[in-house]
């Protein structure tokens, strides 16, 4: 055990903590749930890759700069400590990415992930459908095979930012007949094919941030499947094991957060001090970000070992969703009656109350809560299903 | 950078949750239970034979120089085998003081015969009203103000204090400090004092992590045996995900606790902040899998019959040991709220 960096980690810190402090955007960036921010977001995104920080894990063929997971977490850890922007590419980046890395063909790979880093193809996720939510194997949407193309026809829906995006990944049923996890197969869409057409869906925050999208009788290219045909669960299943995992969700992002709810409650404390229990939820929401962030060290500790995560990742998603949650709780609770106002005001208020919507669809989104104590339950302990 | 533990440290863990598996058994802590002493010697001896006693001690004395980042493994299993002894205060917290006195201290004498296994000290201090083992330590190390003394069992009187939990052996200890017992004074007396806590602390804090993770064990055989409506109760959503959360709970504070561990063998100086993050985030884990544990156990978790109990109390009873845990919540926050303090991604560890 050993936890001080190597002169060439500090190094690495000090050089993104530069380059963030000469190129991070002097005014806020709108909100990328909206056409405009997310254009924003996507410029920041080209300046990153410009400069090679958009991937840092990527090998420098692929506009990334080989970085190992340690170094991961401090760009992460320097990337959300200085306030940058939120990636808006994450369902692409973190997702398909890893998915193209480890199923993908050389021509695929070639193809789409230096697109992907620079965001030059912003990507959707096409999973659920009306009747196939936390109960994925239900999925309906067919992929027929009509010489060297598939011909999709169906419905998906919850495609985060589907209606800005450029294409779109998901699972189609393309062996008539088949049921449940069997007969699927894992293809990319191009959101601009004939027969493509999305309704965006207001979220909580009464902006686009996500949609259906149908698909009538649109053509896609064989040679846009991932993996074999019928094997969609499988790759799928590892994209899943992505999302809940380390990499969608760094503990940077929950340290930041348990930073700002400090500093906010510092500078409303006679006020919240009434209520003795908000000191109580900054502190143990400062201690489990923290842990949180311990157990992202150890967890790479113990890959770079060799070791296999597991259904640990089940953890890690209840862990940061919740925590994120209980943050944004309590500061909404310290805001007291300035946390309903939408316009910017002292102490973020807006941007808390921001946040806080958000915060309301981590124990949903990338498998429900419940759907991961079955997993932990299941897979870990080995209870009956 | 590297979070892990070596192999040797692993494979001296396996080796001692292999020899405490068949040693320990529930029926066996049953018996110890009943005993007037509450102890089994020939236990001890077999855990001295182990090794265990000897990890701290350092190596010119007979040991094996190990620190406290083994500890945080060994702890795991004395508290998974829920061992009715204080042998991490004799082999831990003890030998940690008598290791930092000057070379030529001649309380350094006890440790060959800690790392033989041949003495039990027991150890006072102002956050513990009572002292684990009194009655049956050879040498006690009593506390007087900013002084540290090292004092034979001979010269103190003990007012034993049953506890809830039959395995501790509490006392009430009164005495006559004398020039002749005292190893350290003034800010020595102080730093070591805060040392013994903290390392009292983390011992703690492994046990009950270890508590935590038997009854999680207990549980999920309990569930999958037991069956209602025709089913092991352990396919029920409501029960799975009562032991979901327990597993949660002890993953969540095992790297707290490894952090803890080496940055008290590293001497760093948020050290005493970790371990209290350390014991906070490993007393909720081992009430979380008390609670539910006994839930899903049903009415069979409220007897004594089922060896969940003796975790249990084991559990509910080191929780106030070595600081409480309000004591060890104002240490966290006092850090948390200073003026100045470092917060914030990339000031996990120590700059």
């Amino acid at each position: 055990m050993e936890l001080n960096y190597t002169p060439k980690q500090t190094a690495f810190r000090a050089e993104v903590r530069a380059w963030l402090a000469a190129n991070l955007p002097r005014e806020p960036l709108a909100s990328y749930d909206t056409r405009e921010g997310f254009e924003q977001h996507r410029a920041w995104e080209a300046k990153l890759f410009e400069s090679r920080w958009s991937m840092v894990m990527w090998p420098a063929e692929l506009g990334g700069r080989g970085c190992d997971l340690i170094e991961w977490l401090i760009f992460e850890e320097e990337y959300y400590g200085a306030g940058a922007p939120m990636r808006v590419n994450q369902n692409g980046q973190l997702l398909l990415g890893p998915t193209l890395m480890e199923f993908g063909t050389p021509e695929q790979k070639q193809r789409f992930l230096p697109r992907m880093a620079a965001s030059l193809d912003m990507w959707a996720q096409g999973w659920s459908e009306p009747n196939a939510g936390s109960d994925m194997a239900a999925i309906t949407s067919k992929a027929t095979l009509d010489g060297d193309h598939y011909v999709i026809n169906g419905q998906k829906t919850w495609s985060t930012r589907a209606i800005f995006a450029d294409w779109l990944f998901g699972l189609f049923r393309s062996e008539p007949g088949s049921s449940r996890h069997h007969g699927l197969s894992f293809v990319m869409v191009p959101l601009n094919a004939p027969g493509v057409s999305i309704r965006p869906i207001k979220a909580l925050n009464g902006k686009d941030a996500f949609a259906e999208v149908f698909f009538d009788d649109v053509r896609v290219p064989v040679a846009n499947r991932i993996g074999a045909d019928g094997q969609g669960w499988h790759v799928a299943m590892a994209t899943a094991g992505f999302e809940r995992g380390l990499l969608l969700r760094s503990p940077a992002r929950f340290q930041a957060t348990a930073r700002r709810l400090v500093e906010l409650y510092k500078a409303n404390r006679d006020s919240a001090d009434r209520d003795p229990s908000l000191r109580d939820a900054v502190l143990e929401t400062w201690m489990g970000a923290e842990a949180y962030a311990l157990s992202a060290y150890h967890t790479v500790g113990r890959l770079s070992r060799g070791e296999q995560i597991g259904a640990e990742s089940s953890i890690n998603k209840i862990i940061w969703s919740e925590l994120d949650l209980k943050m944004h709780e309590t500061a909404m609770r310290i805001l007291g009656s300035r946390a309903e106002l939408l316009a910017p005001g002292e102490g973020d208020a807006a941007g808390w109350l921001d946040g806080f919507l958000f915060a309301q669809s981590g124990p949903i989104y990338a498998g429900t809560n419940e759907i991961q104590r079955n997993i932990i339950a299941e897979r870990m302990l080995g209870l009956p299903k | 950078m590297d979070f892990t533990f070596t192999d040797d440290q692993l494979t001296f863990r396996e080796a001692i949750s292999r020899f405490l598996m068949t040693e320990a058994a529930p029926e066996m802590l049953r018996e110890i239970w009943e005993t007037d002493v509450g102890r089994s010697p020939d236990l001890r001896n077999k855990i001295a034979a182990q090794g265990l006693t000897a990890l701290s001690v350092p190596e010119a004395e007979g040991g094996l120089g190990m620190d406290d980042v083994a500890w945080a493994l060994m702890t795991q299993e004395l508290g998974y085998y829920a061992i009715p002894d204080s042998l991490a205060d004799t082999a831990y917290v003890a030998t940690g003081l008598l290791a930092s006195l000057t070379a030529e201290h001649p309380a350094r004498r006890l440790l060959p015969r800690i790392a033989e296994g041949n003495v039990r000290l027991a150890i006072s201090h102002p956050v513990n009203p009572l002292v684990s083992d009194a009655q049956l330590a050879e040498v006690l190390i009593l506390i007087d103000g900013d002084d540290i003394h090292v004092v034979p069992r001979s010269q103190v009187d003990v007012l034993h204090q049953p506890s809830i939990d039959a395995s501790r052996r509490l006392g009430q200890v009164t005495w006559n400090p004398t020039a002749a017992t005292c190893v350290a004074s003034g800010v020595l007396g102080r730093t070591l004092q805060a040392q013994l806590l903290d390392r009292g602390a983390l011992s703690v804090a492994g046990q009950l992590l270890g508590l935590a993770q038997r009854m999680l064990d207990l549980s999920v055989d309990y569930v999958a045996q037991r069956k209602q409506f025709g089913k092991p109760i352990g396919s029920f959503q409501a029960v799975k995900h009562h032991l979901a959360d327990v597993a949660r709970a002890i993953e969540q504070a095992k790297p707290v606790l490894y952090r803890a561990a080496h940055g008290l063998a590293q001497g760093d100086a948020n050290a005493s902040v970790w371990v209290s993050q350390a014991r906070l985030a490993c007393c909720e884990a081992s009430w979380v899998a008390a609670r539910k544990g006994i839930q899903v156990h049903g009415a069979m978790g409220y007897t004594w019959e089922v060896d969940l109990q003796m975790f249990m109390k084991r559990a509910w009873a080191l929780d106030s040991s070595w600081g409480d845990r309000a004591f060890h919540k104002s240490r966290v926050s006092d850090y948390l709220f200073a003026d100045g303090a470092r917060l914030g991604p990339g000031h996990t560890f120590e700059e």
